[in-house]
């Protein structure tokens, strides 16, 4: 494994300019939303497009950035964090089938339309309390992090490492897919959710609710961000980092593997859950379709583009190569998983430290 | 059959005997009043000789003509046939008239018509017929039915009559026929005997017991039945596993090479599939053979293209496997997109050949799928070869060398370059072929590759990286382990408790059932 050199020593100018950077984009990207009221005509005017599409984005950056910090910094790569970010959202979304309560087509004071629909006579026990905000938000962040905590401590404690825990994830995000597309595992089935209402008193589909989300997902990249380099920045970061250079070494030095990794590892799942929980309610929809293995290795992708390691990289990655797919799906909707795949096989092969490794590599 | 034959035999031979054939001797009567004739279409239809139907339905369609001296002639178009013998015949003079029926004729026609069908000599009719008498049930039909299986041959058509033969003998009034018939039915494999058993109960108070027991002996060969099924289906699941993983338990069992486009190559060898059955409709007499040719072409077309990906790209990468991973998942991606542009994303369809269509028929009626079963076969044989090649040739020997000491290997001046890509693309080309089982059983779609990934690894960590026996235990395990949980948990549920399963098991075993011991195990 090839070894990314973390810091330097001391602030250089050139993390001084990313730092400027940083900031001027999370500043550039806060006015959009404020723009997006001004008229149409007025040439800084950001169309409501513009304003949901990188509301998405800004959620797979928080997705890519979990994924870096497992990645990245532990180790391990994660082929399942779609998972987890599907996860948090199912838990969104069934907050947000609560609040539709007797809107729906079928009019039933309490159940969903799909279980109507189904013939539930009363809701399932796991559906309870997801009513409650705090309750669902507390789901958001508990489910992906207890499974991650369970694969994890499974995998860890019998040191699977490497293509074999890539390969494992990738078969929890593959069966977890199945049993979604389920219809008697109560949450849909192959059409899962949608049609959503309002959440916390505002309707969704107002400028306004869109603006809130667009913060409260803002205010979350920065947090995460925050987080995650505070993390890589303490003792225990460096000693995840060691785990990722030399894990038997890290081991034989007297540190627990099992519980440096454990932590990273259900931290990023609980992040990429509230990646999942704040992309909902913006794009309307939750399916069984989120937990495909494609989406998940699409994620690694971002990371790898970016540069893995950086965080800066994994942000950057996430809306470099979203802006890419979104150009092109429209554009030249055949050619995009040619450019995915392309994108692997350069990364790879020539770009190992990502975008981030070209500017590091010109300033020295 | 043999019975028949002696019929033939008698015939050609003796013609004073004549007299003595009872299907003669009713013949005149056809040409007769209308009293006489529906006598003779009675008796003709309870003799249960095949020659009678051609005539009874010259008989219903007018057809039918008589000479002046009696004897009787069928017209069939511009031909005439002699009716006792069936060889062709003049018309003669004076002219053959026409025989006419009545209704009641006609009534009794069509009744012996429908039991002679039971010995008709289109199997389709006699199934039919079978059927038919097994729908009206009525005990006249008993001797009817045992005289029709004791010729009858064919697997299917027999359990059939069977079991019309057990109903109608228990709609009997004689009790020791419905014992007989009650015997019958319990000797079957069939639900439909059960059933028939189960009705029965309510009219025959004294023989419950009788009928309990049968019922339970029914009971137990399906029992039986759907055991040895879902045997049968778990090894046809296995063996598909076990041609998918066979390739990567070389590539990455023996090499340490993960290859997420594996699948895209089992996909490249089901439409090399495709593209030999297009060629090969150009030259007629070549198509039945596109299938046995498409097997080589698949391994020659997925070998190169697994021998040009290792040199161009996985070479670059060795001791990285993480970022071999994501390579080929890039190099697979653009596969499946470069194949669905060039053939479209929908499904190809790739013919079987005719001595892979049909089902076997084991006894108690157990279906087996003879292309499934063909199969099952060519997965063993290929493991066979894959065994042979990698034991006894010098490429074989110079791999093994190679990844178990690679510099000792390059020292005894093996060129390690040229192995490893040889090894690729061997293992490659193994997918092609596991591609053009694949194309007899699933949809050739460029997405047929990524439904067996997943489980091909799987099946490869399962058994033991680097050991072929423990692939094909891994293989057979897996496929079985699906179909058994199957029934009680249906398909989706029971693959996810595999996988769950599969990470429960790497957690005791991470180095699978067949783990390599001593320096291998190291390496």
């Amino acid at each position: 494994m090839s070894v990314t050199a973390l810091r330097a020593p001391a602030p250089s100018r050139l993390r001084l300019g990313l730092r400027a950077v940083l900031v001027a984009a999370v500043l550039v990207l806060a006015a959009f939303p404020l723009l997006n009221t001004l008229p149409e005509a007025h040439p800084l005017h950001v169309s409501d497009f513009l304003v949901s599409v990188t509301g998405k984005w800004i959620c797979y950056a928080i997705l890519a950035l979990s994924l870096d910090l497992a990645w990245g910094y532990a180790g391990i790569l994660s082929l399942g964090h779609g998972a987890f970010f599907a996860l948090g959202g199912y838990a969104m979304g069934m907050h947000l089938m609560r609040l539709i309560g007797p809107r729906g087509v079928y009019g039933h004071p309490v159940l969903p339309d799909f279980m109507v629909f189904l013939g539930y006579r009363e809701l399932p026990w796991y559906w309870l309390g997801f009513d409650n905000f705090a309750f669902a938000m507390l789901m958001v962040l508990a489910v992906p992090g207890l499974l991650a905590f369970l694969l994890g401590w499974l995998c860890f404690r019998s040191r699977i490492t490497g293509v074999y825990l890539s390969i494992i994830t990738q078969a929890m995000t593959y069966a977890l897919m199945l049993a979604f597309f389920r219809n008697d595992m109560g949450f849909g089935g192959n059409n899962g959710f949608t049609d959503f209402k309002e959440l916390l008193g505002m309707p969704l589909n107002t400028s306004f609710a869109r603006g809130a989300l667009f913060y409260a997902s803002l205010i979350s990249l920065v947090g995460c961000y925050l987080l995650c380099r505070w993390i890589a920045g303490t003792k225990y970061g460096r000693v995840l980092t060691a785990i990722r250079d030399a894990e038997n070494r890290v081991r034989f030095l007297g540190y627990s593997v099992t519980q440096h990794k454990l932590f990273a590892f259900v931290l990023s799942a609980m992040m990429a859950g509230w990646a999942g929980a704040l992309y909902v309610p913006q794009v309307g929809i939750i399916n069984p379709g989120e937990f495909s293995p494609g989406n998940s290795i699409e994620a690694v992708v971002w990371v790898a583009v970016g540069g893995r390691g950086t965080l800066v990289g994994a942000i950057l990655g996430a809306f470099s190569v979203n802006g890419l797919k979104t150009w092109l799906t429209s554009a030249a909707p055949d050619l995009w998983l040619f450019v995915l795949g392309g994108l692997f096989v350069l990364v790879t092969l020539f770009l190992p430290r990502g975008l981030i490794g070209l500017f590091q590599g010109r300033a020295k | 059959m043999t019975r028949i034959f002696l019929f033939i035999l008698l015939l050609a031979a003796a013609l004073p005997a004549r007299a003595q054939d009872p299907f003669l001797s009713a013949l005149p009567g056809l040409g007769g009043g209308f009293g006489a004739q529906a006598e003779a279409v009675e008796r003709l239809g309870a003799l249960g000789d095949p020659r009678a139907i051609p005539l009874l339905r010259a008989l219903g369609d007018g057809r039918l003509l008589r000479r002046a001296d009696g004897t009787l002639l069928v017209r069939d178009g511009a031909t005439l046939t002699e009716a006792a013998t069936g060889t062709t015949a003049e018309a003669g003079t004076p002219e053959p008239a026409r025989i006419n029926i009545n209704n009641r004729v006609r009534v009794a026609l069509r009744g012996a018509l429908g039991r002679l069908q039971l010995v008709s000599p289109d199997p389709a009719e006699r199934l039919t017929a079978a059927e038919g008498v097994l729908r009206s049930r009525s005990a006249e039909n008993v001797p009817l039915l045992e005289a029709a299986l004791a010729r009858e041959t064919v697997p299917r058509i027999r359990s059939r009559m069977e079991l019309a033969l057990g109903a109608s003998r228990l709609v009997a009034t004689d009790p020791d026929a419905k014992r007989a018939g009650i015997a019958t039915l319990g000797a079957s494999a069939s639900p439909e005997a059960r059933s028939v058993l189960l009705e029965a109960r309510a009219q025959n108070p004294d023989l419950l017991p009788e009928i309990e027991a049968a019922v339970a002996a029914i009971d137990r060969r399906l029992a039986i039945r759907r055991g040895v099924e879902t045997v049968f289906q778990g090894l046809s699941l296995g063996s598909v596993l076990l041609l998918a993983a066979l390739g990567l338990a070389i590539t990455f069992g023996v090499m340490g090479v993960i290859n997420m486009a594996h699948g895209e190559f089992v996909m490249l060898g089901a439409y090399t599939t495709f593209v030999v059955q297009e060629i090969c409709r150009g030259i007629p007499w070549l198509l039945p053979w596109s299938l046995p040719l498409s097997i080589p072409a698949a391994f020659l077309v997925t070998a190169l293209a697994g021998g040009a990906m290792e040199r161009g790209l996985i070479r670059h990468l060795y001791g990285r496997p993480l970022e071999t991973l994501l390579l080929t998942f890039g190099v697979g991606m653009m596969i499946q997109q470069a194949v669905r542009l060039g053939f479209g994303a929908q499904n190809r369809e790739v013919l079987s050949p005719s001595w892979m269509q049909g089902t076997i028929l084991l006894p108690m009626d157990i279906p087996l799928t003879q292309n499934r079963l063909w199969i099952l076969l060519f997965s063993l044989v290929v493991l066979g070869l894959v065994v042979l090649a990698i034991r006894f040739t010098r490429f074989g020997l110079e791999m093994r060398a190679v990844t178990q000491r690679r510099a000792i290997a390059s020292s005894m001046g093996i060129r390690t370059g040229r192995v490893d890509a040889l090894t690729f693309a061997f293992g490659s080309g193994i997918a092609g072929i596991a591609g053009v089982a694949l194309s007899q059983i699933d949809n050739v779609s460029p997405n047929l590759g990524t439904g067996y990934i997943i489980d091909s690894f799987l099946v490869v960590v399962f058994g033991g990286v680097g050991s072929l026996a423990g692939t094909l235990v891994g293989a057979m395990g897996l496929g079985l382990v699906n179909k058994l949980l199957e029934p009680w948990a249906g398909a989706v549920l029971a693959k996810v408790f595999v996988l769950v399963a599969a990470m429960i098991f790497i957690q005791r075993r991470p180095r699978g059932l067949f783990a390599q011991k001593g320096r291998a195990a190291e390496a």
